[in-house]
């Protein structure tokens, strides 16, 4: 039977009740989203927090909208959210794509990007998605909000930049008009963490690639993402032949290890191949847009 | 910690310690025991309940974090002595053969056919992706589930 540690619990009713408790509760203390991370880690006893604070009443933390040239998810809105919402699929069927392999539907129900993105599993769907786009992280604690690259989130498995008395509030994506944008994952099973997945973005305009993201996470890559990849690709047209460059590129800035998912060179074919299919199916979406 | 949960329908307070598992709080402290206990790490469903009308895995949630909500267990399913349709379909259609799995396949199951009318079979295929049986191979699940989306004429509230 896995139970927690002895915790305390608080329910927090808005953003600045959820910091102020989390600043005075100090470092033994940890907010807790839809929980499907967190408390399973308490269970393990591979976190102990001594307070956990309830994100789950905060209205103003849920929600999709435009707002300007920008995507705005609030860290609270759910995988289910995410993964129906038409907005989203508009501007990035990758979202759709990637939630429809996170979990099942009933943890999509409760879990939250905002506690997948802080939980920063190295195999995270969403982190490597939101690589890929080159979103932003908005950050928030008592002394106000401070915006962070997704490139520039994650401190290394399981650690991210967000500091005590702080939450993360929101995600934004950038819109990029004409972008096409896929995401690919092999899995043991339905609903596991992937073996190794690849998200991309790419714009193709006057026959080249104006712009890209390339996304991949199981297999560690420096945060998520394949910037060497992504500069090979700028600028050129989008033949079989300068995709099949590129996803050699992004597999070499995986360093993948073997693990109960696969061996190491296993991984990093799949980094190749994986990223390879996402360009592909992207760069058709683009073209045809 | 004082907690308040109504539970379908019946409000039931208790003082627990706030680390108190949803699922632990439902078979422990108040002894109903239709909802099963499986896995203990959300990939099962055994522990599937409904709160406040969504499906929630009760072995990862706190039994505090129900306070004030309303949470329907397997045992809320019957009505006036009425079988739920999920419940007809499972017995119909054998869909069950340890049971184990199946409190939770069917709160699942109801609710996946309350979300849609015109659920097809492979939308309940993936629908159940989150409960796992280890005996029937699905297809009498399948079956019972279709079962009650083909009878869903009596009422559940959420």
């Amino acid at each position: 039977m896995q139970t927690p540690a002895p915790v305390e619990y608080a329910k927090a009713t808005s953003i600045a009740d959820a910091i102020s408790r989390l600043e005075a509760l100090g470092e033994d203390s940890r907010p807790v989203a839809g929980g499907y991370s967190l408390i399973p880690m308490m269970k393990l006893r591979l976190a102990r927090p001594e307070t956990v604070v309830d994100l789950n009443g905060i209205a103003e933390l849920r929600g999709i909208r435009v707002e300007g040239n920008e995507l705005v998810v609030g860290a609270m809105t759910t995988h289910a959210d995410v993964l129906s919402s038409a907005i989203l699929f508009e501007h990035y069927p990758i979202f759709r794509e990637a939630e429809h392999v996170i979990a099942d539907p009933i943890v999509r129900m409760r879990g939250t990007i905002g506690g997948s993105m802080c939980q920063a599993d190295p195999a995270s769907d969403l982190s490597a998605v939101g690589s890929a786009l080159r979103g932003n992280a908005v950050i928030t604690g008592s002394s106000g909000s401070r915006t962070v690259p997704l490139r520039e989130f994650h401190d290394g498995p399981y650690e991210t930049v967000v500091q005590t008395g702080e939450i993360l509030t929101e995600l934004r994506y950038p819109i990029r008009p004409g972008a096409g944008s896929a995401y690919e994952k092999v899995e043991r099973r339905a609903g596991d963490w992937g073996v190794c997945t690849s998200g991309v973005f790419v714009v193709v305009s006057g026959g080249v690639i104006t712009d890209c993201g390339i996304g991949m996470a199981a297999v560690n890559a420096d945060h998520y993402c394949a910037p060497e990849a992504e500069a090979l690709l700028m600028g050129k047209a989008p033949t079989e032949e300068n995709l099949a460059a590129a996803a050699a590129a992004a597999a070499n800035e995986a360093n993948p290890i073997a693990d109960q998912r696969g061996p190491a060179d296993y991984k990093r074919h799949l980094a190749s191949e994986l990223t390879l299919r996402a360009l592909r199916r992207a760069v058709a979406a683009s073209q045809g847009a | 910690m004082q907690v308040s949960v109504n539970i379908n329908g019946v409000e039931h307070s208790r003082d627990i310690e706030p680390r108190t598992l949803l699922v632990h709080f439902i078979r422990d402290d108040l002894q109903m025991r239709g909802t099963h206990w499986g896995c203990d790490t959300s990939n099962c469903g055994a522990c599937t309940v409904w709160v406040d009308g969504a499906p929630v895995k009760s072995c990862t949630m706190l039994a505090v974090q129900a306070e004030g909500a309303e949470v329907t267990t397997v045992e809320g399913l019957v009505k006036d002595g009425a079988l739920d349709p999920i419940q007809e379909g499972f017995t119909e259609c054998h869909g069950l053969q340890c049971g184990y799995c199946t409190p939770g396949m069917m709160m699942t199951g109801r609710w996946l056919v309350d979300q849609n009318p015109n659920i097809t079979r492979e939308e309940i295929r993936e629908g159940i992706s989150g409960n796992i049986c280890r005996c029937t191979g699905y297809k009498n699940i399948l079956d019972a589930i279709e079962y009650a989306r083909d009878h869903a004429n009596s009422e559940v509230s959420a």
